[in-house]
């Protein structure tokens, strides 16, 4: 058993502060475990081993020079490695957002959020698997291969973001950062039987986050456990004044002391919990509610009315933008190029040949949505509805102080399930969009299994600017239940 | 909802998008029918609803007009298919003939 790649993110920068052992002995046994498991998970797309190595060799200095000074803090996670999914720059390192169409393209510079991890002292080791564009629910849409869930390698990882999740929940990195615009972090956290966090619209900058669906992306984490979660989102979040969208509020505090979770009112939505939902993973939800009633929290009903409309709004408005966000991608500013005798031309063939169809699907749909004489029955209609969805939540926060409700109808499904029925994909979001439409909080922690052995996940949504307190309801829940220790079996297989 | 062959050329082209017959025919069945699920959208009245763009609040974002150095041009090329005197190299944008 690898013990470096077993622990949790606290722990290795625990043991990384106390010399236990060093960043380059962390990088290489999550090297390791990468290179034994990734035949068969395919979570990455790209990784730098050696730039890694060499970080962790500069972050040993600092880490030695500081315990032997004891003087001067140093950065928080100084010398820690994590993965990336690979719609955020990271300088120098190649930048695909999973699309054929970027397979060149070297980023001059770094996201945001990366920037900020990379002060805090981490290691990237690579960059990782998602749907094209972050356009999916399964990462079967890569245009490089697909992801394969750790717990049971036929079913998907879920998406976009199932590199990260399949990464994370497999220990070839103890956090990772992903994206999501309609569920693509909660959703494959929950598949994964990990941590994840949607923070805030507007509470992370996507200053170099390859642009979807401008008015719904968020980037944020996950981690094996809730606190260590926070710790990344409380690094990552904040103003950015590269990225306008991103709110002027203070940093964010998150205390997560105690468990007690007296006086906390949870609302539990009747439109989640519906006829067509997998038993097991409503018994799981109830159960976890549960749980934190015994911990002091009152729970009671709530209705958020304008539920079943998330998914036609979400599948209007995203394409919508994404229809404008792509058209960049033409060919003339970055590798790789189709050539034609006239520009028209070289716009046609590079977009028509290196776009995979989920993506060409949502810039059609969106180019119709968007087009004339389609405009206000379609985009315009759905962003009156929008206005009904963000109200519905508005009104249920003036009695509650977060929602619980399931993340997906259903656990991992199988791989190729719904490759011909992309409607039949689109239903796997209906209970993830919502958040994206309102701009809501969303907090993901794995709370059972199924009878197949996959994990079940739990989803907690606040108030905008209101993760501290789905943070302190999760980490209660963590201090008090085990299933976030529990690791797939191939972990353990791997290593006989 | 359903759309015809003619109105899928129609939307591939203002998305500049070469599409096989093939696509076409399949894009026609797709969207026809994620066009037919969301038209359960038009039942909700929504005369006096405002439409929402963006979940933040309507404000201005400025920021201090001052000069910042920006990232060098050959950085910013390096990605590339065809440059030349420090500039993206395109085909002819009008044809002649």
């Amino acid at each position: 058993m690898n013990t470096i790649t077993g622990l949790t993110l606290s722990q290795l920068v625990h043991g990384l502060r106390t010399g236990d052992f060093s960043s380059r002995e962390a990088v290489q046994a999550y090297l390791e475990q990468i290179e034994r498991l990734e035949p068969n998970l395919h979570a990455f797309i790209s990784l730098a081993p050696e730039q890694a190595l060499a970080q962790a060799d500069i972050a040993d200095s600092r880490l030695a020079a500081w315990r032997k000074s004891g003087e001067n803090p140093i950065p928080p996670l100084l010398g820690v490695p994590m993965a990336i999914k690979d719609v955020l720059c990271v300088a120098g390192l190649r930048c695909t957002a999973g699309s054929r169409i970027l397979e060149n393209f070297i980023p001059p510079f770094s996201a945001t959020a990366v920037e900020r991890l990379l002060e805090a002292g981490i290691i990237v080791l690579g960059k990782t698997n998602t749907d094209e564009f972050a356009m999916g629910s399964s990462t079967e849409n890569s245009g490089y291969w697909v992801t394969h869930n750790p717990w049971n390698l036929e079913r998907v990882p879920g998406g976009s973001s199932g590199g990260s999740a399949a990464a994370v929940a497999a220990d070839m990195a103890p956090a990772a950062l992903g994206s999501d615009t309609g569920g693509s972090i909660r959703q494959p956290a929950a598949f994964c039987g990990i941590s994840g966090i949607k923070p805030t619209y507007g509470r992370v900058s996507r200053y170099g986050l390859i642009a979807y669906g401008s008015s719904l992306d968020c980037v944020g984490a996950f981690a094996r456990q809730v606190s260590d979660v926070a710790l990344i989102y409380s690094l990552i979040a904040g103003h950015d004044e590269r990225d306008a969208t991103s709110m002027d509020y203070p940093k964010p505090q998150v205390n997560l002391n105690g468990k007690d979770l007296k006086g906390l009112r949870v609302g539990i939505p009747d439109e989640y919990f519906i006829a067509g939902i997998q038993a097991e993973v409503e018994a799981s939800v109830r159960e976890a509610i549960q749980v934190l009633q015994t911990l002091g929290a009152a729970v009671e009903r709530v209705s958020l009315p304008h539920t079943e409309y998330a998914l036609p709004v979400y599948y209007l408005i995203a394409p919508a933008e994404a229809s404008a966000n792509l058209a960049r991608f033409d060919g003339i500013r970055y590798e790789p190029r189709s050539e034609a005798e006239s520009m028209w031309g070289v716009f046609y063939r590079t977009r028509g040949e290196r776009f995979g169809a989920e993506v060409k699907r949502r810039i059609m749909l969106g180019t119709y949505a968007l087009s004339a004489g389609y405009y206000d029955a379609y985009y315009g209609q759905a962003q009156k509805v929008r206005t009904l969805i963000k109200t519905d939540f508005e009104q249920a926060f003036e009695k509650v102080d977060l929602i619980a409700a399931p993340v997906a109808p259903s656990t991992a499904f199988p791989i190729g399930r719904h490759s011909d029925d992309p409607l039949a994909m689109y239903l796997e979001d209906i209970f993830t969009l919502p958040a994206n439409l309102a701009g809501v909080p969303g907090l993901v922690f794995p709370v059972g299994f199924d009878a197949n052995g996959l994990p079940v996940g739990m989803q907690l949504m606040g108030p905008h600017f209101g993760e501290d307190i789905l943070f302190k309801a999760g980490h209660a829940y963590q201090q008090v239940t085990d299933w976030h220790q529990r690791k797939p079996p191939l972990i353990d297989k791997a290593f006989t | 909802m359903s759309l015809t062959l003619a109105e899928v050329e129609h939307i591939a082209e203002l998305a500049r998008l070469a599409l096989s017959d093939q696509e076409k025919a399949r894009f026609c069945e797709q969207l026809s029918d994620i066009l037919e699920y969301a038209a359960r959208l038009q039942a909700l009245d929504t005369t006096s609803i405002p439409p929402t763009a963006s979940v933040l609040p309507e404000r201005s974002v400025l920021r201090a007009d001052e000069a910042h150095p920006g990232l060098p041009v050959q950085e910013l090329l390096r990605n590339a298919p065809k440059i030349e005197a420090g500039q993206f190299c395109v085909p002819p944008v009008l044809e002649l003939d």
